[in-house]
C-alpha cells in the first residue's frame, strides 16, 4: 500500500502535537524534602572567626514543580497564612508580594522564618509542619513575587481571587532588607 | 458463533438446540445474579427508603419490559434466520419476488404498523413512567419534623455539621452520619474544591455536590441499618476511596448518639492518654484536626472529637483499629496515595500513647 505525501505530513504532526500530552512532571505524593540539609540551627549573627565564607546556596527544587507549588498554595490558606499575610498583600503581617524582604529572600532564609519565627508575630511552625511542606511553602511565597517560573507557578485560584494569579506576577528585584541573616 | 472448520450444512438441529440452551442458562444466570444481588449494604435494588423504592420500581419496570422486549425480538429473529426454504431435488431457490402476492403485502405491512404501534406505546409507557418518578423523588418532604445536615465534600473526605439554630447545640463529625428512622433528613451539600457526588443507593440516587453553589435534597431511611454511600463523581486520583456511611437508627438511639457527639472529647484519664494528648497538640496533627475541648481547631481534615466512636478511618478506606490507626498516623500515603494527610514519623513511645488518647475519644 502506497501512501500520499500528506497523509505522511498529516501522520507526522499528529504525532508531534501528541507530545504535548505527554506528562509533565511526577507527582510525588510521599517525598523527601528537596534538600537534604535541614536548617536546624540559625546563627543569630554574620559575624564568622577570620574571612567571610559564606555557606553553600540552597535550592529548593520544588520552585520549578508545578505540583509543589500548587500544594504550597493550598498549604498557605490551609494553615491560615491568610490570616496574617492576607493573600500576599499583607495585613497584620508583611506583604508578601511586593519586592521587601525583611528577613531575607533566599529559599533557605524563608525556610528559617518559616521555621523558626520572627520576632513581633511571626509564629515558629517547627515540629507542627513537616519539613517538606515548609519547602512548598517557600516555594510558594516566593512564585509571589515572581521567583518561580511562570510555566510551573499556579494559574487559578480555587476561591474568589484577589490579586492576579502567580503565574502572571512579573519577578519584582529584591530589596533584602535583611536584620539578621540566618 | 458459527464452528469454524466444519461445514455448514452439517450443523444439525441438536446442536442448535444445545447452542439456544447455553444461551438461554448464561442470560438467566446473569438476570438472577443482578435481581438477587440485594443483601448488599450499597445497593439500589435493596430500597430503604421512599424515593429509592420508586427508583427501584423504575428500574424493575424497565428491567422486565425490556427484556420482554428484548426476548421478543430475538425469537423473531431467530425463527426469521433458521426458517428455510424448501429445497426441491437440488434445484437453485427461485427469487421471491414480493410484489407478486397482495395477501402477503398486507400481511407485512400490518406487522409492521402494528410493531411500530407497540413500540410507541412501550415508550409511551417509559417516558411517563420515568417522569412520574423524577418528579416524585425530587418533591418536598411530607413530614415537616425535618432534620437539617450540611455536608461539604473534601479531596476525599465528607465533612458533616448537623445544623441548629442554637450554635452549641450543632454536631460537627466526618464521614459517618447517624440519621433517625422514619424522618426525613435534609442535606445541604456544598463542596470545598472539585464536583463530588452524594451517593447512598439504598435511599436516593445521585447529588452533586458543586463548588460555590449549595444543592439540597433530602432522603428518608423506613427501617434501620447501615447504608455504604459513595463519592460518585470522578474527583481526582483517591476518588474511589471517598465513602461514607449512613447509620439510621431509631429516634432515642439517635437522640442518644447525638447527646454523645455534642459533648466535649472526655479529658485524658491515664498517663499515657495524656503524652498522648501533648503529642497530637504538639505535632503536625494540631494543623488540620480539631479536637473540641482542646486547642486542636483546625478545620482542614476531619473533626476528631469522637473519632473512636466511627467505624472507619480515611473516609471508609480502613476499618477503625488500633493497627490501621498507626499505619495511617505514620505513612497515610502508602495506604492512601495523595491525600493531604502527610508522613507523620515518630518513636514507638509516642506512637503508642497518641494511639492510647486517639481512642480514648468515643
Amino acid at each position: 500500500m502506497r501512501y500520499r505525501p500528506t497523509f505522511i505530513i498529516m501522520l507526522g504532526l499528529v504525532a508531534g502535537l501528541s507530545l504535548g500530552a505527554c506528562k509533565r512532571e511526577e507527582r510525588g505524593f510521599r517525598v523527601q524534602p528537596p534538600s537534604s540539609t535541614t536548617i536546624d540551627s540559625k546563627s543569630l549573627t554574620d559575624l564568622q572567626p577570620g574571612t567571610q565564607t559564606p555557606p553553600p546556596e540552597i535550592k529548593n527544587e520544588y520552585e520549578e514543580n508545578a505540583y509543589a507549588l500548587s500544594e504550597g498554595k493550598r498549604l498557605f490558606s490551609a494553615y491560615n497564612c491568610n490570616g496574617c499575610h492576607s493573600q500576599g498583600g499583607g495585613g497584620m503581617g508583611p506583604a508578601l508580594m511586593d519586592e521587601r524582604w525583611l528577613y531575607g529572600s533566599k529559599p533557605a532564609q524563608v525556610f528559617a522564618t518559616i521555621v523558626e519565627g520572627r520576632p513581633n508575630g511571626m509564629p515558629s511552625f517547627r515540629g507542627r509542619v513537616p519539613d517538606f511542606q515548609v519547602w512548598q511553602l517557600s516555594a510558594y511565597v516566593r512564585s509571589m513575587s515572581g521567583n518561580s517560573p511562570k510555566d510551573a507557578a499556579p494559574s487559578r485560584d480555587d476561591h474568589i481571587q484577589g490579586k492576579p494569579p502567580e503565574s502572571s506576577a512579573e519577578p519584582v528585584p529584591v530589596k533584602d532588607t535583611s536584620i539578621p541573616k540566618p | 458463533m458459527s464452528h469454524r472448520g466444519r461445514p455448514r450444512h452439517r450443523t444439525t438441529r441438536s446442536s442448535h438446540a444445545t447452542r439456544f440452551k447455553c444461551l438461554w442458562w448464561s442470560l438467566t444466570v446473569v438476570l438472577f445474579a443482578v435481581i438477587s444481588a440485594n443483601a448488599s449494604s450499597q445497593s439500589a435494588l435493596d430500597p430503604a427508603g421512599p424515593q429509592a423504592s420508586r427508583i427501584d420500581g423504575l428500574w424493575r419496570l424497565m428491567l422486565y419490559l425490556l427484556s420482554a422486549v428484548f426476548v421478543a425480538v430475538m425469537v423473531v429473529l431467530l425463527v426469521a434466520a433458521f426458517r428455510r426454504r424448501t429445497q426441491v431435488n437440488d434445484q437453485p431457490l427461485k427469487p421471491v419476488l414480493l410484489d407478486t402476492d397482495p395477501g402477503q403485502d398486507r400481511r407485512i405491512s400490518r406487522t409492521v404498523i402494528s410493531a411500530i404501534a407497540l413500540t410507541i406505546v412501550i415508550l409511551f409507557v417509559l417516558l411517563v413512567s420515568s417522569f412520574l418518578v423524577g418528579s416524585a423523588i425530587n418533591s418536598a418532604p411530607v413530614n415537616d419534623n425535618v432534620l437539617t445536615i450540611e455536608v461539604t465534600g473534601h479531596q476525599w473526605w465528607w465533612d458533616v455539621r448537623y445544623d441548629n439554630p442554637i450554635p452549641s447545640q450543632m454536631v460537627t463529625t466526618a464521614n459517618e452520619l447517624h440519621i433517625p428512622v422514619g424522618r426525613p433528613v435534609i442535606f445541604k451539600l456544598i463542596s470545598n474544591d472539585v464536583i463530588h457526588s452524594f451517593w447512598v443507593p439504598n435511599l436516593h440516587g445521585k447529588t452533586d455536590l458543586v463548588p460555590g453553589h449549595p444543592i439540597e435534597t433530602w432522603m428518608q431511611a423506613d427501617r434501620p441499618g447501615i447504608y455504604r454511600g459513595q463519592c460518585a463523581e470522578f474527583c481526582g486520583f483517591q476518588h474511589a476511596h471517598m465513602a461514607f456511611a449512613i447509620v439510621a437508627e431509631p429516634e432515642e438511639q439517635f437522640r442518644a448518639w447525638y447527646a454523645s457527639q455534642l459533648n466535649s472529647a472526655p479529658a485524658p484519664s491515664t498517663e499515657s492518654q495524656s503524652r498522648g494528648q501533648q503529642v497530637f497538640l504538639s505535632k503536625p496533627c494540631i494543623m488540620c484536626h480539631r479536637i473540641q475541648g482542646t486547642d486542636a481547631g483546625g478545620r482542614a481534615g476531619p473533626d476528631l472529637t469522637h473519632v473512636a466512636s466511627r467505624q472507619s478511618i480515611g473516609a471508609g478506606t480502613l476499618q477503625n483499629t488500633r493497627e490501621h490507626l498507626a499505619g495511617w498516623i505514620l505513612d497515610p500515603q502508602t495506604i492512601k496515595p495523595g491525600n493531604q494527610m502527610p508522613p507523620n514519623p515518630m518513636s514507638a513511645d509516642d506512637l503508642n500513647a497518641l494511639l492510647d488518647y486517639l481512642q480514648s475519644l468515643k
